[in-house]
């Protein structure tokens, strides 16, 4: 079952297009990586299917709803982790997290055994009470993904959930995501090739707002005949692949 | 009543912040304890405490301006209210959920600094409870202010024109501090045009029970309040769909 496809998916600001003629189609339960240089238009093509930003051009559907006629159905089974760490920094971390049930509008119980099952999910105990503001950069990028996770989301979209953190930390991430696998339809975006290569079922390489590459790890190594994710993105983006 | 979660959240923002406790309850307080000491040493009618308090109350709602502002200018630069646009909040969620919490900080602010002014000598009565009523609707005034802004300008903008503008406004253009008689009739005329000097004198009045005179500057900053958060709720929708 396809989770989400894009039509000519395409988004201009004046005279530079960002993302060009974007199609593409994620299976339910399929992590999906988008890569790709700075500029490329990964985030631009998330800030698009969340309705973050306008399209332009074609259209996108998430579980079959269009997000240009139905965002607003579609918001209720999407969720995000910005690239930036979002959460309400005077709050604790408990307080980020019932603001967010609540916001989604769960009853008192629904809320305390979903805040329960993501402090012991993402190892949150010792920090509960803790303002998220004075977090560490590991400790903020995880209550940002269990804020992302409170709605059950059926589609997560990450943007560069592990940028500026140290190895540990990331580790500890990839851990939570891989732990997501088959039940949620994620789509990363990365800096980082073994990240992608690690996590994901497929990854698409954007160059500048087009996808020019899309397939499962092993086949990007085998196309481009070189043994590392990072080794074929760079042949792929260089165009020494033909 | 998604909004009430955003509305308890922005207030925790606003009074766990130790800065906006000491502007926000702290300055009025001092001011009025200062003024109310030079007021006995170098008599002033302006500064007598019947006079000074629904002066200093108002004065004090620039601070709930300058609040607002700064937390919705720097809520619009985080990834936060990003995540917020993602999740099924409607408009009306965001912006019931800013305005909501001011009015009870307002009005707390209000209050305190009567019961201060009854310690002070202010003496008791019901106009004080008119007065704080009235004070609710030129709270509202303060709050859409504070909405605008922290709309149009980014969080450092925010600092200079509420934080420094703003307040000298509210002080210098409404009869707070000095007689606005004295400064000419050009002064006059702009101060009477702006809703400064009319939210004064509207609690200036309800304290002293002239309901009727007070009137006329109520209908001045009702008519002023309604185009503030008439605008900054049109401008809010605006970046809201711009911001895409």
């Amino acid at each position: 079952m396809i989770a989400i496809k894009t039509e000519g998916l395409t988004k201009k600001y004046k005279d530079i297009i960002a993302v060009d003629n974007l199609n593409l189609e994620i299976e339910k339960g399929e992590l999906f990586s988008l890569l790709g240089v700075n500029g490329a238009g990964k985030t631009t093509t998330i800030k698009m299917l969340c309705s973050l930003t306008n399209i332009t051009s074609g259209n996108a559907f998430l579980n079959g709803k269009s997000i240009l006629t139905e965002s607003s159905k579609c918001k209720k089974f999407i969720s995000v982790s910005p690239q930036e760490t979002a959460i309400a920094p005077n709050l604790t971390v408990k307080e980020n997290l019932k603001l967010i049930c609540e916001i989604y509008g769960f009853k008192k119980e629904k809320c305390e055994n979903k805040i329960n099952e993501l402090v012991n999910q993402f190892d949150l105990s010792a920090i509960l009470n803790k303002k998220a503001g004075k977090l560490s950069g590991g400790y903020g990028r995880r209550l940002s993904l269990a804020l992302a996770l409170i709605s059950e989301p059926e589609i997560l979209f990450l943007d560069e959930p592990t940028l500026g953190l140290d190895v540990l930390a990331r580790s500890d991430l990839w851990d939570i995501i891989n732990s997501l696998k088959g039940k949620i339809t994620i789509v990363l975006t990365t800096h980082y090739m073994e990240e992608a290569e690690a996590l994901s079922d497929r990854i698409g390489i954007m160059k500048n707002g087009r996808l020019i590459a899309c397939d499962t790890p092993a086949c990007l190594k085998e196309i481009t005949e070189t043994d590392s994710i990072e080794k074929a993105f760079i042949k792929i983006v260089k165009g020494e692949n033909k | 009543m998604k909004f009430l979660a955003f509305a308890k959240r922005n207030a925790k923002e606003i009074i766990r912040d130790p800065l906006n406790l000491f502007f926000g309850l702290g300055f009025p307080l001092v001011l009025l304890l200062l003024l109310s000491i030079i007021q006995k040493n170098i008599p002033v009618d302006l500064f007598e405490i019947e006079h000074l308090t629904p002066g200093v109350t108002v004065f004090g709602l620039s601070f709930i301006t300058l609040f607002s502002a700064v937390l919705i200018s720097k809520d619009r630069e985080t990834a936060f209210f990003a995540r917020l646009y993602t999740t099924p909040f409607k408009p009306s969620d965001f912006i019931l959920g800013y305005i909501l919490p001011l009015l009870p900080i307002a009005l707390t602010q209000g209050i305190i600094c009567y019961i201060t002014a009854m310690i002070l000598g202010l003496k008791p009565s019901l106009n004080i409870i008119i007065a704080l009523i009235f004070l609710g609707f030129v709270s509202l005034f303060y709050i859409g202010l504070g909405l605008l802004c922290g709309c149009i300008l980014n969080s450092k903008q925010v600092g200079g024109v509420c934080g420094a503008l703003l307040t000298n406004f509210s002080a210098w253009l409404s009869g707070i501090w000095f007689d606005i008689n004295l400064m000419g009739e050009t002064f006059k005329k702009i101060a009477n045009f702006l809703p400064f000097i009319h939210a004064v004198e509207l609690e200036r009045k309800a304290l002293s029970g002239e309901i009727l005179k007070a009137l006329p500057h109520f209908l001045v900053i009702l008519g002023y309040t309604f185009f503030v958060l008439a605008l900054a709720i049109f401008i809010f929708l605006k970046k809201m769909k711009n911001n895409k």
